[in-house]
């Protein structure tokens, strides 16, 4: 019997302009014991399809067409009342932050019998036996002593599995997970995922899984439904969705999606919707100073550098508490290489970056650029020279632009500190940068809110650009960006690095991307590098337990459509 | 949206700033809140008759020779009973016109208010921003001092500075230097919050990318601090002081009429207002009635153009 | 748990010790005491002998910790105006102010959250929005213009309720309250809503404001999602993690009671405090307005020193270190 049966759902939020419709005309069905991923980049109105189907739509959106039945009676349109008791006893919910999801508080205990016996009439003594038992399914070791501790004694996966146990409280027919990995590291991904299949099959319950993560869709789901624009444009069983798209959206974003297993030269530029917008690296290089780069020396040496934080402030000394973020870590980078560091959240891999960006003071070690060591330099000049040396490209788009600055001032700021050019000059080159990274010199007037994450991300570009730097610094420069954009980016990064002999230190968690990008790897964990490869002799093989243990981790797609990939020769 | 949809910007028709400013939410917001645009209208009307107020006031309150004694208590609007003058809103116990002393009074309670809130903005604002952004014992020391000093209300910090001003001048100076020491009192006792605020704001924008861009780029902690972090915590400086100004006018009127603000020689509303309570048990209304309405009047419109700029500013509370 | 009480306490009395530097440093540079407390007609062994007797001849340091050991002590040297020791004054007038201000805090901090509660549940509401709106004109009606309108109407037009004084006061001990007689309460009444009434708008602004952050909440939301009446998720998830932020500036709204009642006693004359300090101001009876610094720090400091430790109990995340599992 059909559990979820969404009709021709259309979802609208008025504003003043216009009505925004967040979802078109999006019918999906879900069986008992299914898992139907919902992907699609971010607006594609997947979230809100969740929210719809629970009444929780965040005002002024509401349903304007379709029908919502839950085991064939119609729920959509139904009042407060009867949603709330429809809530959580026939359909759960599982947001994406387990940090903000659980009331700081509440024990998990206190939270759980409350959870049991707003659906079912049992004594608290028959609740906590539930909830127990509850704990221990989820995976939480040791239930006992766990389940009187309060949420912020738990570690971000661990939270999740109690936000699991807590959807689980009613016996629920259907759960809706929102984006449950996205703010959790690889490892502990794979684990909740597993989690979520298991829970599936042996409660027969049926699960709306909300992702913008191909790798999640390819190894969880059974059905999914491409979504685009509020649109659901392709469903189907996930491998042949999979291995074998039908609609031009689902091919583009399959393109799009790096693989471990195989190098590209480029992403394939299927476009979809929009225009494209281009990248003029010949303009660029044809007035980009020649690097002739000597092969012999390394660019960078990195020796033995350490970074600690302090945790706790003392007066005295005794009564400080320091981080090790990063403890002796040594590498060299060849000039005109793409140097990968890559690790979990906490690795020290920013830490690194910043430290060779000048950012962060070194505490022990040293660090030298082209024969001269920089990492106490003193002397003004020699550091303004260093500094038009190397630029850096951040991970979020929407804070590495000062929203109180044109996008004139903020490309033309480092030439004017640095003293490049003067007068009309610093205006022409910077309306030339922001036509070569494919914006048009008519977003010198504009703002950066007027710009979207990808187009944010070349103006980023361009700035870093103006100082006509030779070391380039990407700290995790995608991982904000949804699929599609981030095959442009990491084409244009590429370009860079073919055409102006950029160098490169290429920061990331993600392994495919890493894969696609880098030339060396250095793997790093708790602040020392595991070990030190050439990118493919690490993915074919890993030398250290922790590196193979990441790799396995990995989110297989070899069942990913290969059409359209080139490799590199 | 992503990348794919988003067609290049249309260069023919871009609008003139102004009207892109006009069509903002913020100023749509505006446009669309009734109790705003009346709030936002009595202040400029306020600020207006308190600037103009030598130009608009039928008569010099503080000019001796205009004063007619004759003239004393009488009714709004009605003719005196011996000199047959009529006044708007009546006359106090020495014949002055209540409306002219209003004006009066409006610009001195402007005056200081207006003062003491810049003063204390500028204060807490160089003061928060360094602590934010130098951090260490700077800021440990002068979060310090904002802590205990909130510990006690800014009443009893603008009283006490104005206790001990008083003791340092000496009493033929006291009188002049009331309206000055009122200021600082009260800015004294305000820029906590502005501190406090700031900091907590630039404490965020510090650690955004773009101060990491900038300071990659090699510029100093000047730049950084007043070019590219203040403007993005100017917002809520805005409100709060919106908020701090409806509070300063309100503890000037309060001082003054606890008789530790404004001398008599130099009456603000509060000092009208401390003037006007010996006559309201004796039915002489008028002289306490329009001064307490006007001052209503201008702390109820600052506030509530606060509560609505706090409101417009921080979209998430909608 | 131990070390954090022990910490606490070590930076209150670093503040009392600043504070009386302050109130040290008033009393021995402004003005000069000698002055103050002699008359005209006077020697220059007068002089001689009080500064010996006041201590003014030793270095400032001892000055200071005498000044200490006095306050301490409860001794805060002779009132310029009134020549009678300070601390007889104070207390005197000390069950006045008390007494006042543990009514109107009362009255301020039950209504207050309860409105607070309210009108951020419903804040669609009729009655919400009224109630907020009456609040803004609460916030923009200095308090004395309170007291004056109350007078105005319960004393002089209705003739119910006294409009100035504490009424009848009966000693126990050396306290003398108004609680016992009938005179006593009806004097209490207007100065209690006069005074009340600004930190109650106060505090509901900031319960109503705080609580609607709180029910935007991921985890109110997720208990919505979970199931849960709304009489669950307000007054057990919401009210909780409201009444966070909300004790520590309560707390704040408290000791700022003591300070409005010097406003409130001088438009009721009532016989507190906070008359006696604005007088001191007023006359610039120095030892006075040291005493009432002294004594409203000691006060100020307790109640956050208390208010720090009910954060600490409410708080688990204070009161448990994460990093232990």
């Amino acid at each position: 019997m059909t559990l979820l049966d969404i009709k021709d759902l259309t979802v609208e939020f008025p504003t003043r302009r216009k009505v925004f419709r967040a979802v078109n005309h999006a019918s999906l069905v879900v069986e008992p014991g299914q898992i139907h991923g919902l992907v699609g980049e971010s607006g594609a109105g997947k979230s809100t399809i969740g929210a719809a189907v629970l009444g929780l739509l965040e005002r002024p959106g509401h349903i304007t067409a379709g029908v919502i039945s839950f085991k064939g009676e119609q729920i959509s349109g139904l009042d407060d009342e009867a949603m709330r008791k429809l809530r959580g006893r026939s359909i759960s919910m599982i947001f994406q932050d387990p940090l903000t999801s659980l009331n700081p508080l509440f024990t998990v205990k206190e939270q759980l019998v409350e959870t049991i016996q707003a659906h079912h009439d049992v004594s608290e003594a028959e609740a906590t036996k539930r909830a127990r038992d509850l704990i221990d399914r989820v995976g939480i070791p040791d239930p006992d002593t766990r389940l009187n501790q309060y949420p912020h004694q738990f570690s971000g996966g661990m939270r999740q599995r109690v936000v699991i146990a807590l959807a689980l409280c009613s016996d629920p027919d259907v759960i809706i997970a929102d984006e449950p990995t996205t703010a959790l590291d690889v490892a502990v991904q794979a684990q909740i995922l597993d989690l979520i299949k298991e829970l599936a099959r042996e409660r027969q319950v049926g699960v709306i899984l909300v992702t913008h993560d191909m790798g999640v869709i390819a190894e969880t789901t059974d059905l999914v439904t491409v979504m685009y624009d509020g649109e659901p444009v392709e469903s189907g069983p996930t491998h042949e969705i999979m291995g074998n798209p039908q609609h031009p959206y689902t091919k583009s974003l399959i393109a799009a999606v790096p693989r471990p297993t195989l190098k590209l030269h480029r992403f394939p530029q299927i476009s979809y919707g929009g225009r494209e917008t281009r990248f003029a690296i010949e303009d660029l290089a044809r007035n980009w100073p020649k690097t002739d780069n000597d092969m012999s020396k390394p660019l960078f040496q990195i020796e033995g550098i350490t970074k600690r934080f302090l945790l706790r402030k003392g007066l005295l000394p005794w009564d400080r508490e320091y981080f090790t973020a990063v403890d002796s870590v040594s590498f060299d980078v060849k000039p005109g290489e793409v140097f990968g560091v890559v690790g979990e959240s906490g690795s020290g891999k920013s830490t690194v970056a910043r430290m060779i960006a000048g950012l962060y003071d070194v505490d022990e070690g040293r660090i030298t650029f082209d024969g001269q060591v920089v990492s106490d330099l003193s002397d003004k000049a020699a550091l303004n020279a260093y500094r038009q040396e190397i630029q850096m490209i951040f991970q979020d788009p929407y804070s590495s632009l000062n929203p109180r600055m044109r996008v004139d001032d903020i490309v033309a700021e480092p030439i004017r500190h640095h003293r490049l050019l003067e007068g009309d000059a610093i205006d022409k080159r910077v309306r030339e940068l922001l036509d070569q990274v494919g914006l048009g010199a008519e977003a010198a007037m504009k703002y950066p809110h007027e710009f979207s994450g990808g187009q944010r991300q070349r103006i980023s570009i361009a700035r870093a650009l103006a100082t006509q730097p030779r070391f380039l610094i990407c700290d995790e420069p995608t991982s904000a960006l949804d699929v599609s954009i981030q095959a442009q980016i990491l084409n244009i990064l590429k370009d860079l690095q073919e055409h102006l002999g950029l160098t490169m230190l290429f920061i990331s968690h993600d392994l495919p991307v890493v894969r696609q990008m880098c030339d060396r790897v250095a793997v790093m964990k708790g602040g020392k590098i595991a070990e030190i490869q050439q990118t493919d002799d690490l993915f074919a093989n890993p030398q250290t337990e922790y590196a193979r243990e990441l790799l396995e981790l990995m989110p297989k797609l070899d069942d990913l459509s290969t059409e359209n990939l080139v490799a590199e020769s | 949206m992503s990348d794919l949809t988003q067609k290049p910007a249309p260069a023919q028709s871009q609008p003139s700033r102004f009207a892109q400013m006009w069509d903002s939410d913020f100023a749509y917001a505006f446009r669309h809140s009734p109790v705003a645009i009346v709030a936002l209208l009595v202040v400029l009307v306020l600020f207006l008759a308190a600037l103009f107020a030598p130009w608009i006031a039928p008569h010099n309150p503080f000019d001796p020779a205009t004063l007619n004694l004759m003239n004393g208590f009488t009714p709004p609007g009605q003719p005196n009973a011996f000199t047959q003058d009529t006044f708007l809103l009546g006359t106090d116990d020495q014949g002055r016109d209540v409306f002219s002393t209003i004006l009066y009074g409006l610009r001195i309670s402007l005056f200081v208010g207006v003062s003491a809130v810049l003063l204390a903005m500028i204060i807490g604002v160089i003061l928060g921003l360094v602590a934010a952004y130098i951090g260490g014992w700077v800021e440990t020391l002068i979060m310090r001092v904002a802590d205990v000093q909130l510990t006690f209300p800014a009443i009893l910090v603008a009283m006490l500075i104005f206790g001990i001003a008083k003791g340092f001048t000496p009493p033929e100076y006291r009188n002049q230097m009331a309206i000055w020491v009122l200021i600082v009192a009260i800015a004294l006792s305000d820029w906590v919050q502005f501190a406090r605020v700031v900091r907590g704001a630039a404490l965020v924008e510090k650690n955004k990318e773009y101060v990491q861009a900038a300071r990659l780029i090699g510029r100093g902690s000047l730049p950084i601090m007043f070019r590219h972090i203040l403007p993005n915590v100017l917002s809520p400086v805005l409100v709060i002081s919106t908020i701090s100004l409806a509070l300063a006018i309100i503890a000037e009127a309060t001082l003054s009429f606890l008789g530790v603000g404004a001398p008599p020689t130099q009456p603000s509303l509060g000092t009208l207002i401390r003037i006007g309570q010996g006559f309201l048990f004796s039915g002489e209304w008028w002289i306490l009635f329009f001064p307490a309405v006007t001052l209503l009047a201008l702390a109820l419109s600052v506030n509530l153009l606060g509560d609505w700029l706090r409101d417009a500013l921080n979209p998430k509370l909608r | 748990m131990l070390a954090y009480i022990i910490r606490r306490v070590f930076q209150s009395v670093i503040v009392l010790l600043v504070v009386g530097l302050v109130a040290f440093s008033m009393f021995r540079f402004v003005g000069d005491p000698i002055d103050n407390m002699l008359g005209q007609e006077r020697t220059q062994a007068d002089i001689d002998r009080l500064r010996t007797e006041l201590g003014l001849d030793k270095p400032f340091p001892v000055q200071y910790f005498k000044f200490l050991q006095g306050a301490v002590e409860g001794n805060f040297g002779v009132s310029y105006r009134q020549g009678r020791p300070v601390s007889t004054i104070i207390a005197e007038r000390a069950p006045a102010t008390l007494e006042l201000a543990a009514v109107s805090g009362f009255l301020a901090i039950t209504l207050g959250i309860a409105l607070g509660v309210f009108t951020a549940i419903r804040r669609q509401g009729f009655a919400a929005n009224a109630i907020m709106t009456v609040s803004l004109i609460g916030v923009s009606l200095p308090t004395f213009l309170i007291g004056i309108l109350l007078i105005y109407v319960f004393s002089v037009e209705l003739d119910l309720l006294p409009s100035f004084g504490r009424g009848e006061t009966v000693k126990i001990g050396n306290w003398s309250t108004g609680f016992l007689t009938a005179s006593g309460l009806k004097a209490l009444i207007l100065p209690a809503i006069t005074l009340g009434l600004y930190q109650m708008t106060l505090i509901m602004r900031l319960v109503r404001s705080e609580m609607l952050e709180v029910l935007r909440a991921d985890y109110v939301r997720f208990a919505r999602a979970r199931g849960l009446t709304d009489r669950v998720i307000n007054f057990r998830h919401a009210l909780k993690n409201t009444l966070v932020p909300v004790i520590t500036v309560t707390g704040l709204q408290l000791g700022s009671i003591i300070a409005f009642a010097i406003i409130t006693e001088t438009v009721f004359q009532w016989p507190g405090v906070g008359l006696l300090f604005i007088n001191a101001i007023q006359f610039v009876d120095i030892p006075v307005m040291a005493a009432y610094l002294m004594l409203i720090s000691v006060m100020f400091v307790s109640i956050n020193l208390i208010v720090d430790l009910l954060y600490y109990a409410i708080d688990p995340r204070l009161r448990i270190d994460g990093r232990t599992a």
